[in-house]
């Protein structure tokens, strides 16, 4: 009894924690004060993946900088992938058919899956749970195999266009996809079975890092984190883009707020993005997957630039400096609901055909920025756990 | 002794090779993992790939501990002391891949805050290309590593040579 | 429209204060100069624009506009489902604009994030330092007149030679 009423004295201690640190995902610092085990004060430093997108953007006409954007967030490129056509779309004015924006649904709701299960794998890996990473990452690889045979790539997929995709699915696809989803809900079952209940998991998880509601608008959060605090966005449902008011699944709220209603959003979240997915290829509409290409706003079919000369000139014609994409002068801002929040890509075109100005809304930046807010009080042993809670993805935190 | 007995207990090799061959089936990495080629060197060590069939999967997050640094990833000109500082903690003998583009070359980020490929500054054993390349790949440019070591000659470690 | 009415509310309230308003892409666009921008965006929080999304600037330079550079706020109100965007206009001489940071937490790090990349300085701001590029860094990247390639900055690291020699 005496050695806990009267605590050890301890000195400060400050201790640099990253940026090569293995829960830091990469590149994060982190300066914390430390009296004993307990964080009485964090400076995250940021900006070790700075890479300068937004001046490069500059530069890249809209189609080129689509892959750039894959690098941006490399969980789910797809989702950045579809953000950036739709703002493009959306500054010229461009309709894309029904089928375009069907693909565009069932392929994010697929990088959303194969985000949340890497997210939550990660979490589990820094609290001493390799097993959930093993089972997700299986799951990665399959989801993974899914985006390779859309779009012939793992990972960096660069798969829209602007006014459209680079190719249709292939055939089969719908089959693939199912079978890949019943494997989801086998995994995401087994993870809860391994981590719902179990006791070092609650203890780690509950009442850490807990966000008022107040406290998360006020700090711009988005996505997962927002709703595990209760509120209830998601701009799916809100401000639905690309024909997401055509199906029908739930916004998954919790609202305790921590790092464990965090981790149970993002597992539901997977289960509705199955549902959005099986509706998607339930109806998934027939038709091309890019505009008249005679307007001269997208590049025309591979096939018809690899075998007619009508198509090759064209496709010249199209990537040519001062011809082709020639936006208005405008601006334009849509936001989109990626897995991390509220993804949104402003443009400015001053009518030439690179942009004048694209600034990408990262979530990452604005969830990360909580965090020393977070910490304070925990136990250092805390930080991975918020950390992997909030799901920083430094490409897109620093770009 | 009898023959057989001799045949199947000593082993005659050189120390070169002896050495040789536990350094190249133990490498241990140091994953320098930052973008989106670190996402996918967790996929090399992950179920499907699983880098453990070669040797290499302990892998230490403290430089003191490695031997082999996978640089995956873009190296901003923030990142850059601290990757010198990472290369100058570890001790030799010591072996570097550069994987993917990125750290290569640059790939396609040529602007102002993106190192132009990290042999510009520290010495790079083997480059894996690709943007990113695919864990086979990474698979490829760890065999051909443990091909360089397997070659390496022992009196070309002096010390008389640092500088 | 609530939005309409909040517009002249603002436009009574600050009269020489509101340049224009205008549409782009169906988005409502306030454009302001950069003195009034806390307590006009002050009135859009108490009018149901509870959520900042996102800040950022537009180096004017060849695009022209008002001033020199534009800090721009992308407004939204979790209620009535309605965005809107604020653009203050900052002079070249002096490129500095009322921080708000007291309004909306979020603020902090993108102020900051401006600061670094386009040079322009919040008063008010608790902590106005580089975030991206390193504290040695000079130049604002994002101006229109830095070069993409830098100026050198990527080049300028000592050169490690391996201190064992290998063949
Ligand atoms: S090489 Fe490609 S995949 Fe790898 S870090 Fe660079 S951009 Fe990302």
């Amino acid at each position: 009894m005496k050695i806990t009423e009267k605590p050890l004295e301890t000195e400060r201690m400050v201790l640099n924690f990253g940026p090569h640190h293995p829960s830091t995902h990469g590149t994060l610092r982190i300066i914390m004060e430390l009296d004993g085990e307990t964080v009485v004060k964090a400076t995250p430093e940021i900006g070790y993946l700075h890479s300068g997108f937004e001046k490069l953007g500059e530069d890249l006409d809209f189609n080129q900088y689509i892959t750039i954007t894959d690098r941006m967030n490399y969980l789910s490129p797809l989702c950045n992938n579809v953000a950036y056509a739709l703002v493009a779309e959306k500054l010229m004015d461009i309709e894309v058919t029904k089928r375009t924006r069907y693909i565009r649904v069932l392929l994010s709701e697929l990088s959303r899956i194969a985000d949340h299960i890497l997210n939550i794998g990660m979490l589990a890996v820094d609290l001493g749970a390799l097993t959930s990473f093993l089972y997700g990452f299986r799951l990665r690889e399959d989801i993974y195999d899914l985006f390779e045979m859309a779009t012939g790539t793992r990972l960096t997929t660069s798969y829209t266009l602007v006014g459209g995709l680079m190719r249709d699915l292939p055939e089969g696809y719908g089959k693939e996809v199912n079978r890949v989803l019943v494997e989801t809900d086998k995994i995401v079952n087994d993870i809860e079975t391994l981590l719902n209940k179990n006791r070092i998991w609650q203890d780690r998880t509950k009442e850490i890092g807990v966000i008022s509601k107040e406290d998360a608008i006020s700090y711009g959060l988005s996505g997962p984190m927002a709703r595990a605090s209760g509120i209830d966005w998601d701009l799916r449902v809100k401000e639905p883009y690309s024909s997401y008011e055509d199906f029908d699944f739930d916004v998954v709220i919790a609202l305790n707020g921590d790092v464990f209603d965090r981790y149970l959003v993002r597992t539901e979240e997977i289960r509705q993005s199955m549902k959005i997915c099986r509706q998607a290829l339930e109806k998934m509409p027939s038709g091309d997957v890019i505009i008249d290409p005679g307007l001269g706003y997208s590049l025309p079919p591979k096939d018809e630039v690899y075998n007619s000369i009508e198509g090759l000139i064209y496709h010249f014609e199209v990537t040519m400096p001062n011809r082709g994409m020639m936006p208005p002068v405008g601006e334009a801002y849509v936001p989109t609901e990626s897995p991390n929040g509220e993804l949104g890509f402003y443009l400015v075109s001053d009518g030439t055909r690179t942009p004048y100005r694209v600034r990408t809304r990262p979530p990452s930046l604005m969830n990360y920025s909580i965090f020393s807010k977070l910490i304070e009080g925990h136990m250092l042993s805390d930080a991975p756990a918020i950390i992997g809670s909030i799901n920083v993805i430094a490409g897109e935190l620093d770009r | 002794m009898d023959q057989d007995y001799i045949k199947s207990n000593v082993l005659t090799t050189t120390l070169e090779s002896a050495i040789n061959w536990g350094r190249k089936h133990s490498l241990w990495p140091m994953p320098f993992g930052t973008a989106c080629c670190g996402i996918e060197f967790m996929a090399v060590l992950a179920s499907r790939t699983d880098l453990a069939r070669f040797g290499a999967e302990a892998i230490r997050f403290s430089p003191r501990q490695s031997d082999l640094l996978i640089v995956a990833g873009r190296i901003s000109i923030k990142m850059m002391p601290v990757l010198i500082r990472i290369y100058e903690q570890m001790p030799e003998p010591k072996w570097v891949i550069s994987m993917g583009a990125c750290a290569s070359s640059g790939g396609v980020f040529d602007t102002y805050s993106v190192i132009q490929g990290i042999d510009r500054f520290i010495p790079v054993d083997v480059y894996v290309p690709g943007c990113p390349p695919r864990p086979e790949g990474v698979v490829d440019g760890l065999m051909k590593l443990q091909k360089k070591v397997g070659k390496e000659k022992l009196s070309d470690y002096t010390t008389s040579n640092t500088s | 429209m609530p939005l309409a009415k909040t517009f002249s509310f603002i436009k009574d309230k600050f009269p020489e204060s509101v340049y224009d308003v205008t549409e782009s892409s169906g988005e409502q666009i306030f454009h302001i100069r950069s003195e009034v921008v806390r307590d006009v965006l002050e009135i859009f929080k108490e009018k149901g624009f509870n959520f900042l999304a996102d800040i950022t600037a537009i180096d004017n330079l060849t695009l022209g506009g008002f001033e020199r550079y534009a800090v721009v706020y992308h407004l939204l109100s979790h209620d009535s489902l309605e965005r809107v965007t604020v653009k203050a206009y900052v002079a070249e001489d002096k490129p500095s604009i009322p921080s708000v940071e007291k309004l909306w937490k979020t603020a902090d790090w993108q102020e900051r994030e401006i600061y670094d990349l386009f040079g322009i300085t919040f008063d008010g701001h608790p902590n106005m330092v580089r975030i991206m590029n390193p504290d040695d860094f000079t130049g604002h990247p994002l101006r229109k007149d830095y070069p993409r390639l830098g100026n050198k900055e990527r080049d300028d690291y000592p050169v490690i030679k391996p201190a064992f020699k290998r063949k």
